[in-house]
């Protein structure tokens, strides 16, 4: 049996109330994501998935607790964990090319570089694209790809940077099925080959289940870790789409959803609904009536 | 049936049929000139006919003046307007990108630009005398402030993303600003000159109007001394031609540096 593996990101106690609300977005999250470890993170809609995601890039400021980085608490954004947003983060006066090499025009990553890291990243830049699939596309501006393509890019761009972390912050929410079929494929290639510690927002379950190796439930107001679900399917470089067909996949699948739907309010909301339903019901009744001719 | 290209929203347009229905605008404008002024309704001081204005202008070139006073008047314009760009670019950023220098500025720039540029021209007479500085800073006053207004504007147009991307890839604040925040508004702040170079003529005008011994602008004025009616309308054209064309330079220029805005 291996070491456990060490913990890259550790969270502690970690708290977010915005200025000018007064019940806190987040409260109280622990959460340590070992090394190389790809953990999702679903939740209903607005229960702060992105807050946390951005505490640990370091765009927002916690107001409790910490968020530490090989045990270094995180202080702003930096280049060791990069951020995929979920649209209009490419540079549109970039080409691809230049898009992916951004960060190699940082004094961050240029400062002590030799030449044969410069030469190397000059390599890495290529292999990345060629990963991708954006080989053919590498002088196109960002308004001339797909969606899908666009995504690629921004993940290549993140890649570039080798970042310690990549955080993904619904990458693929504005994808259609198919195009988020084929990234899924390519997200878990990339993440044997290049074993980097991933942390992955979604509202997809499935597509949370197929990835992550853990993937964490947040419950809303104030957001908060209702469970962890530990993944247990092949390694991601075994993993096929029929596997979401498996009666396996769906049971821990139908577990994950179970949760979000009892954190959700999803039954209050049905009630809601039923009521009015009912009320709508009650309305129509008078203009049933056959209305007057006029004519 | 497929709907027809030509007239379905935000159709689409060939460059020569555009600059064919652009020509019959131009050509009814004059047309409708014509006619009015050749019917004799109206009487020729009040408006002259084109061909009047015409000999006019060839009378303005053969007398030597006309080129004199085109480059005098560009030279003033490009002074004023290149002064507050110089100026009001780097503040709209600094501005648009932090938070204390646009507490102390925006107020400031809000003010000012309600101060009307006209009623400075006394001021200005009696600061900087009745040389070229009078037109340059007259110009300036008309345009800095709306500029530095607008450039800030588009700064903070540029998507928080595109900042965050770059923050998260390691880019410090200078390489933020720089590389991204000005890259990113560079095509909204071209835009921004363009429209305010059509303020600059027209501050430029009202300078020569009041306080100059050349250009367009005087020409116009002492035109209106002897009641030549043509020449003011050879000037009013004149200047309009040339803030067109230097309109359309703008464009040009704005193609060539942004392709990507205009592939699609
Ligand atoms: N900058 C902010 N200022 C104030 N409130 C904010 C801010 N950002 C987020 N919030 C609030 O925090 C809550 C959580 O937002 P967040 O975007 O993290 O949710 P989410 O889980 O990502 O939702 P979704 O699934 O819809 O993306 C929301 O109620 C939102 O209104
Ligand atoms: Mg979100």
């Amino acid at each position: 049996m291996n070491p456990a593996p060490a913990t890259c990101i550790r969270i502690e106690r970690l708290g977010k109330t915005f200025r000018g609300q007064s019940t806190p977005t987040l409260q109280a999250i622990d959460l340590a994501v070992a090394e190389g470890e790809f953990v999702a993170l679903v939740g209903a809609s607005g229960c702060g998935k992105s807050t946390l995601l951005r505490l640990i890039a370091g765009l927002e400021a916690p107001s409790e607790g910490q968020v530490c980085l090989d045990d270094r608490p995180v202080q702003g954004p930096g280049c060791d964990r990069a951020v995929v947003f979920q649209d209009y983060s490419l540079y549109p006066w970039l080409n691809v090319l230049e898009n992916v090499r951004f960060c190699r025009s940082l004094r961050a990553h240029t400062r002590d570089a030799s030449e044969s890291e410069v030469n190397s990243a000059v390599e890495r830049a290529y292999a990345l694209l060629e990963l991708m699939g954006l080989d053919e596309v590498r002088t196109r501006y960002p308004n001339q790809l797909s969606g899908g393509m666009r995504q690629r890019v921004a993940i290549a761009r993140a890649l570039m940077a080798q970042p310690r972390v990549l955080l993904m912050d619904e990458p693929f929410g504005a994808l259609d099925a198919q195009t988020r079929e084929v990234m899924h494929e390519l997200i878990l290639r990339l993440f044997e080959i290049e074993r980097s510690t991933i942390v992955f927002v979604t509202h997809d379950v499935e597509e949370a289940v197929y990835l992550a190796d853990r993937v964490v439930v947040l419950a809303p107001q104030p957001g908060r870790i209702d469970s962890i679900h530990p993944v247990a399917l092949p390694p991601p470089g075994a993993r096929h789409p029929d596997l979401k067909l498996a009666a396996d996949f769906l049971h821990q699948k139908k577990i994950v959803l179970d949760r979000i739907r009892a954190t959700s309010g999803v039954q209050r909301d049905l009630d809601k609904l039923s009521r009015l339903a009912e009320l709508s019901r009650r309305d129509r009744r008078p203009d049933t009536k056959p209305t007057a001719g006029n004519h | 049936m497929a709907a027809d290209p030509l007239w379905s929203i935000r159709g689409t347009l060939g460059g020569a049929r555009y600059l064919a229905i652009a020509g019959v605008g131009f050509a009814s404008l004059l047309g409708g000139w014509w006619l009015l002024a050749g019917s004799g309704l109206v009487d020729p001081v009040f408006l002259p006919t084109p061909t009047a204005v015409a000999r006019r202008l060839l009378g303005w070139y053969a007398d030597g003046s006309l080129f004199a006073d085109i480059k005098i008047s560009i030279g003033r314009v490009l002074g004023g307007f290149g002064l507050a760009v110089l100026m009001a670019v780097p503040l709209g950023i600094y501005i648009g990108s932090f938070r204390p220098v646009q507490a102390f500025f925006e107020p400031l720039m809000e003010f000012a630009r309600y101060l009307p540029a006209v009623a400075f021209v006394p001021l200005v007479l009696l600061w900087v005398g009745i040389g070229e500085g009078a037109k340059i800073t007259l110009i300036w006053i008309g345009t800095f402030f709306q500029m530095v207004l607008m450039v800030s504007d588009n700064i903070r147009q540029v998507p928080m993303a595109q900042i965050e991307a770059a923050q998260t890839l390691g880019a410090n604040r200078g390489e933020v600003v720089s590389l991204v925040v000005f890259k990113s508004a560079l095509p909204g702040i071209v835009d921004t000159l363009r429209v305010t170079l059509g303020w600059a003529w027209t501050y430029l005008v009202v300078a020569e109007l009041v306080a100059a011994n050349s250009g367009i602008g005087y020409a116009i004025l002492r035109a209106q001394r002897f009641l030549q009616t043509d020449k003011i309308f050879v000037g009013i054209l004149l200047i309009g031609l040339l803030g067109l064309l230097m309109d359309q330079s703008f464009r040009l220029l704005h193609r060539r540096a942004f392709p990507w805005l205009h592939l699609r």
